[in-house]
């Protein structure tokens, strides 16, 4: 085994980080299970370091009007709107 | 016989004629059906319809197809059997106990079931190539960018490529050269699949194509199936190939490489999901939201997503967190790039390279999710070619046991031609 220590709290703290609650026993689960996965990932310590692709340039493109998506279509799968605008939970 | 092929089934005739009138056509779950639901196999988008269609929808209308439905799959894609999705499992056709691959499931078992002459599917990490292997049909995974990626909910948007799947090599081949070309709304496509055509290239003829062995894929097979891939092989041999092994010392690393990739390309994909413009609300059921936007996110991800989507977002989140990214993220691409490396190298000396497309065979239902590993392990396969970019088909190459096995032929960037044709000689 490998040092990856990966306890229920480790998991609840990724967790908050990806905002996806979990249930107890998920954690438990999940813990159990990324232990495993990432000391199998510990297998690319031993990957040479390699010249890939160059590094990415941004290429413009001309902006040019054309046609979209109506408001109406924009929203029609929104659980919740109002006004014409999507309605979310409060900031903060 | 129901397979459970299909999450919708629903009948979109096209207006147009071309050179697929009268083909009937399944489409994945993940790809745009404008006004027809698309769930992507999860709960946060079961009632999900798109506004628009994905541009390979269209170029079918284009083409004559009518669409028949929208098949099952793992949910968002992440899956080898289609046992993930949220709307319960697909089944084989050619054995109701076990799975049918995936996690274009639905699609491999629409057409091995007759269900459908044609379908689309989508390859991350073989997730068109791993079901026609164990459905018994063709599936062919496009080089990046030939295919326009436009409508298709992502999930790993550096891997995918929307793929078709068929009874045979040429239909599968002439279904690529509807969906081949570039599109203005995708920017990663190309020129190259402009007026194609690839269905001419399935004529059979191998004499003198040198076909190299993935030694490393072929040793790590099941004895059943690598039985039956090597006598696939000894008659392409007998029909004028020139057959030699080939060992790549990066195969090693690609399945580790390839999660860690594609875990954290999904953790940045599916953060939209938040249950404010689409997808299963976090609000209360009383209306209105309680706590802030950060809880009403997690709450709306928790009640949408299933255990192997939220497995794959926190390790994705995990491998891009500080302190972890050299590690793992930084480490995968440069496995990425010496995976990349070794396959052009190897394509300098033979035309294509060939393994079994899976190790095993098709599993039966429930006997391989508990172990999440293990699962991600019987991707060894197919996760090189799209680590590399390339082309690849997987084409039935015998049985063992009694049930199907498929051999897998990759070729050079662009080279959808030499694939095709090492697979039609198979047939």
């Amino acid at each position: 085994m490998s040092e990856t220590a990966v306890d229920p709290e480790a998991v609840e703290h990724v967790a908050e980080l990806a905002r996806v609650d979990l249930t107890p026993d998920e954690r438990e689960r999940f813990a159990a299970q990324f232990a495993e996965i990432l000391d199998s990932f510990e297998a690319l310590d031993e990957v040479p370091a390699v010249e890939g692709e160059p590094d990415l340039v941004n290429v413009l493109r001309t902006d040019e009007v054309s046609e979209g998506l109506t408001q109406e279509e924009a929203l029609s799968n929104a659980p919740a709107t109002e006004d014409g605008y999507f309605e979310g939970p409060p900031v903060g | 016989m129901s397979h459970d092929a299909f999450i919708t089934k629903e009948t979109i005739e096209s207006e147009e004629s071309g050179v697929l009138d009268g083909r009937q056509v399944a489409v994945k779950d993940n790809i745009s059906t404008r006004g027809v639901k698309t769930t992507c196999g999860s709960a946060m988008l079961a009632d999900y319809v798109p506004p628009y269609d994905a541009t390979v929808v269209e170029w079918l209308k284009g083409a004559g197809a009518t669409v028949v439905g929208k098949t099952n799959m793992d949910e968002f894609g992440m899956g080898t059997t289609t046992e993930t999705s949220h709307f319960g499992p697909t089944t084989n056709p050619v054995d109701e106990e076990r799975v049918p691959g995936g996690s274009s499931g639905g699609s491999a078992a629409a057409v091995a079931a007759g269900e459908a002459d044609l379908a689309l599917g989508s390859d991350t990490g073989g997730s068109v190539r791993c079901p026609a292997a164990f459905c018994g049909v063709v599936g062919i995974k496009p080089t990046y960018g030939l295919v326009s990626r436009y409508g298709l909910v992502a999930y790993a948007n550096s891997l995918e490529q929307i793929g078709p799947l068929a009874p045979t090599v040429e239909e599968a081949a002439e279904l690529l050269d509807v969906i081949a070309g570039p599109d203005p709304h995708d920017a990663t496509t190309r020129e190259e699949g402009e007026g194609t055509d690839y269905a001419a290239a399935a004529d059979g003829d191998v004499d003198g194509m040198t076909i190299g062995v993935l030694s490393e894929l072929v040793s790590g097979a099941d004895e059943g199936v690598a039985a039956a891939f090597e006598e696939t092989i000894a008659d392409l041999e007998a029909q004028g190939a020139e057959v030699r092994e080939v060992s790549l010392d990066s195969l090693a690393h690609a399945v580790q490489a390839y999660y860690v990739i594609a875990m954290s390309e999904a953790s940045s994909n599916l953060a939209r999901f938040d249950g404010v413009r689409y997808g299963v609300s976090g609000a209360s059921d009383e209306g209105g939201y309680d706590g802030n936007w950060n809880d009403a996110f997690a709450r709306s991800r928790e009640a949408g997503f299933g255990p192997e989507v939220k497995r794959r977002v926190l390790l994705g989140t995990y491998a891009l967190s500080a302190g972890y990214h050299d590690k793992y993220y930084k480490k995968a691409q440069d496995a990425r790039a010496w995976i990349k490396r070794d396959f052009d190298d190897a394509l300098t000396e033979a035309d294509v390279l060939a393994s079994p497309t899976m190790p095993v065979l098709p599993p039966k239902l429930g006997e391989s999710l508990d172990d999440p590993l293990q699962l991600y392990l019987m991707d060894a396969n197919t996760v090189p070619v799209n680590l590399a970019d390339l082309p690849a088909i997987s084409v039935p190459a015998g049985t063992a046991e009694g049930l199907p096995v498929g051999a897998q032929f990759v070729g050079p960037a662009f080279g959808e031609e030499t694939v095709i044709r090492a697979a039609s000689a198979v047939e």
